[in-house]
């Protein structure tokens, strides 16, 4: 009974909002965001990081690079201007985390982006194209899928030198292949639907029914991977770094300062434990958001 | 003469071998004159609508000719099989609109009906949004809906399945096409909003002159709705006449069994 009433009265709520006019999908998809407090949260969270990993470097005294000796392991302080603490050669730990999370957010949403237009385009065309032009599209993409990515990584690295361009074609060029494959398979459902066929009975061309009718269905379901992506990216490229082919030193990220911290665990614990706070609350609010943007894209889940 | 179906054949090519879907119908429509396709499921109705307008499957085989006339009387006919998919975009929507049978999944559930309906006709007849917004409300009255101003930026799912196949009816008559196809408009609405439904094509076809080409395997609908009549079976012609004569005289036995099978109350 209560649940009925519920149902009813987001239903009538959304009728209202909906007759009140605005007519594009992201205007609606705003508004019942905007209705959703976990992903409102996560998104002002977000913002706050993304505010601090810009300005946060400019607040301190210090710099990233510059190693101090009179101040090794010195513990998270306000009165010293080492607000995280210092690490073993004395370099300050709030700038580090700052600098390093420009880069950690850079990679994830650069490449991710990256995935997601080529992966899309690529995906879509394939199933909506069907046939041969499928199985050759895919079967180019299983074939880039087998090939060994470290492999890939240290040839690139090998040839072109270590840079931080680099490191985005690398990562892009091995995650839009997943991308694809998921938005290959969700065209094919989607393709088969009747109001694609009744699309192309109105006279659509093949460009505007995978950008009007394919494409915004496949939204929801590409969202949540991209939130899925951003926060793996940001993780492969600490261990890409790790392994010394990423982000390189005194240069750091997010990654490669957790890597760092787990060495000095024992006497610094504040090296693992703050750049990891900074990494959770970033791929947490990834996912409510993600979340939250799937509902609001679905115009029947509200 | 609108259109012209002569030695119409389909045929999908399987691992099997060829399975034959429509084995030479003929038939023609005149400018606003009704048709209406009878048959059983598998007499292959839907197929030779789908072959007129080209988005028959992958698979499949066809031949024979289909002529849509031209647009005025000294235009040359185009020939809709085989045809080249530009032709049969323009075609399509702006000349030739069709119905389906289920309006629940016919509309995309992304996008509002304005939306559909503006970009329809800003694609067939140009308009300008403001025009076209004002024009879609136009059709969604004609086809009554109530309140249409206001229901016109409803998202599909907010209609009932009787009020979809209205918007339904309107989004394909609003290009004033001459042809429209309708396949088995009715059959998965109540038979009190069926009633409607026809009324509201019957209405919107006075006014606009179009031809209907209308398939289903209910008779009664036929009956009400039509001039003409085909019958067919199994792929093949089974006999075609005006209305009174297949329904009073009818040649064929499979008719015949047919009307007989007409379930009526005073058994």
């Amino acid at each position: 009974m209560a649940v009925a009433t519920k149902s009813k009265s987001r239903k009538t709520r959304a009728m209202a909002a909906a007759a009140e006019g605005g007519n594009s999908l992201g205007r609606d998809a705003w508004r019942r965001l905007k209705a959703n407090k976990a992903a409102m949260a996560s998104l002002v969270l977000l913002a706050l990081v993304g505010l601090m990993v810009l300005v946060g470097p400019w607040l301190s005294p210090y710099n990233y690079f510059s190693q101090d000796y009179n101040a090794i392991w010195d513990a998270p302080s306000l009165a010293s201007g080492h607000f995280f603490g210092t690490d073993q050669v004395g370099r300050d730990l709030f700038v580090r985390t700052m600098t390093g999370g420009r880069i950690s957010l850079m990679v994830g949403i650069v490449t991710t982006f990256v995935s997601l237009i080529i992966g899309v385009t690529y995906g879509a065309l394939a199933g909506y194209l069907g046939g041969r032009t499928d199985s050759i599209m895919m079967r180019a993409v299983d074939i880039l899928y087998s090939l060994p990515f470290m492999f890939f990584v240290i040839l690139l690295v090998v040839f072109f030198g270590r840079n931080l361009f680099l490191l985005f074609a690398a990562i892009g060029a091995v995650s839009w292949l997943d991308m694809a494959r998921i938005v290959r398979g969700q065209t094919l459902t989607i393709k088969s639907q009747p109001y694609i066929e009744a699309a192309r009975m109105a006279g659509s061309g093949t460009a505007k029914i995978i950008a009007r009718h394919i494409v915004p269905n496949l939204l929801g379901i590409v969202v949540v991977y991209v939130t899925l992506t951003i926060p793996q990216v940001i993780l492969f490229e600490s261990f890409l770094s790790y392994l010394g082919l990423g982000v390189q030193p005194p240069a750091t990220s997010w990654g490669a300062l957790i890597n760092d911290g787990t060495s000095e665990m024992s006497v610094a614990p504040w090296l693992l434990i703050i750049p990891s706070i900074f990494l959770a609350v970033t791929l947490f609010c990834f996912n409510f958001i993600g979340d939250g943007l799937r509902d609001a894209l679905d115009p029947k889940d509200r | 003469m609108l259109l012209d179906v002569n030695d119409l054949k389909i045929a999908f090519a399987t691992h099997t071998g060829s399975v034959p879907a429509v084995n030479g119908l003929s038939f023609a429509i005149e400018r606003g004159e009704s048709v209406g396709i009878v048959g059983e499921s598998g007499s292959g109705k839907s197929q030779t609508v789908l072959a007129l307008m080209g988005l028959l499957a992958d698979n499949a085989r066809v031949s024979g000719s289909a002529k849509l006339a031209g647009e005025h009387d000294e235009t040359p006919s185009i020939e809709l099989l085989n045809a080249r998919s530009r032709v049969l975009r323009a075609v399509r929507g702006a000349r030739i609109a069709m119905i389906f049978q289920d309006p629940m999944t016919a509309l995309n559930p992304h996008l509002r009906i304005s939306t559909q309906m503006t970009e329809l006709l800003a694609a067939h007849r140009g308009m300008k949004r403001r025009q076209a917004m004002d024009y879609a409300v136009e059709m969604m009255e004609a086809v009554r809906i109530p309140e249409a101003a206001r229901r016109v930026k409803y998202y599909p799912h907010q209609f009932s399945g009787g009020m979809r196949q209205r918007v339904m009816i309107a989004m394909a008559l609003s290009c004033e096409p001459e042809l429209l196809i309708a396949d088995e408009p009715t059959t998965a609405l109540d038979v009190t909003v069926q009633d409607e439904i026809l009324d509201v094509i019957g209405d919107l076809r006075e006014r606009t002159n179009t031809a209907l080409l209308l398939i289903t395997h209910d008779l009664g609908v036929v009956a009400g709705n039509c001039s003409r009549a085909i019958v067919m079976r199994g792929g093949d012609l089974v006999e075609q006449g005006a209305i009174e004569q297949v329904f009073e005289s009818p040649r064929a036995d499979y008719t015949r069994n047919l009307l007989a099978a007409i379930p009526r109350l005073e058994g």
